[in-house]
């Protein structure tokens, strides 16, 4: 169990694919180091690397902030880029608007949201049209 | 019928010698580690929704998303078919996160088969 509060924050830049997954597998390391939980660090981070993928291949740039509590692992991706037109169709497991490049990644198969939210206890998206995207994921550390 | 306790342990060497893989990166202690199972997948987001910790990736994607799928899933390694060769930097990164790397001729159809096949045999 964590007894302190950590904090680290990551710029992820839109399209720079030889670096994108370096943010979540940094906080796997973390959680790891910090004496989190196993399960709790797998879920954390493939939640966090499905994010990140999605800030490569949709946004122009965006912020991820982990935050570890006592409590819980808190990941907050904030993006700048063209925002979901339609959340719900979003969420549906196949439904993706990815192009081939990003497919060529093993990404973009409309799987990405939907495996994100099973691994959060907490999952809440914001989208806004030409503005850009906020997700919150969080895991709780309670057994 | 086995029991589990003769059964013999499949380790990452093993599909090595299963598959005449040739190893590009993995030392001693990583070719000892136990396969737990194995999954075939050109999709990484797949390889992320359905495997367990322990698992070998067998795939026909080559780049480094490859690799940051198989550290973030917690694999025990992976392995390129068709002959397909990795670029250094994935090779680098891989030997970094001591994931270690194989590369057979095999199809990923006959790869799967043949892992399949040592994995319920032991």
């Amino acid at each position: 169990m964590v007894s302190e509060e950590f904090e680290r924050v990551y710029e992820v830049t839109g399209r720079d694919y030889a670096n994108a997954g370096r943010a979540s597998t940094s906080i796997k390391d973390i959680l790891k180091n910090l004496g989190v939980p196993p399960a709790v660090v797998r879920r954390a981070a493939i939640a966090s690397y499905e994010a990140e993928m999605n800030v490569v291949m949709h946004a122009v740039r965006g912020r991820m902030s982990l935050r570890v509590s006592p409590a819980a692992v808190t990941v907050e991706v904030q993006d700048e880029g063209p925002g979901i037109e339609d959340v719900r169709l979003a969420m549906q497991e196949g439904y993706s608007t990815a192009t081939p490049e990003m497919r060529e990644m093993g990404f973009g198969a409309g799987m990405g949201l939907p495996n994100i939210k099973k691994n959060a206890d907490v999952f809440d998206l914001q989208s806004e049209v030409s503005r850009g995207t906020r997700l919150l994921i969080r895991i709780s550390q309670a057994a | 019928m086995s029991t589990a306790a003769q059964r013999e342990v499949m380790t990452v060497g093993s599909v090595r010698d299963v598959l005449a893989a040739e190893v590009l990166c993995g030392d001693d202690r990583a070719l000892s580690a136990k396969v737990e199972g194995a999954t075939a997948a050109d999709l990484m987001s797949d390889v992320l929704a359905l495997s367990r910790p322990g698992m070998l990736l067998l795939t026909g994607l080559v780049n480094v998303q490859v690799v940051r799928t198989a550290i973030v899933a917690e694999l025990c390694g992976v392995v390129f078919v068709r002959g397909k060769m990795p670029g250094s930097e994935i090779v680098a990164l891989a030997r970094e996160a001591r994931m270690p790397l194989l590369r057979t001729e095999h199809s990923l159809f006959e790869a799967a088969g043949l892992v399949y096949g040592a994995l319920t045999c032991r």
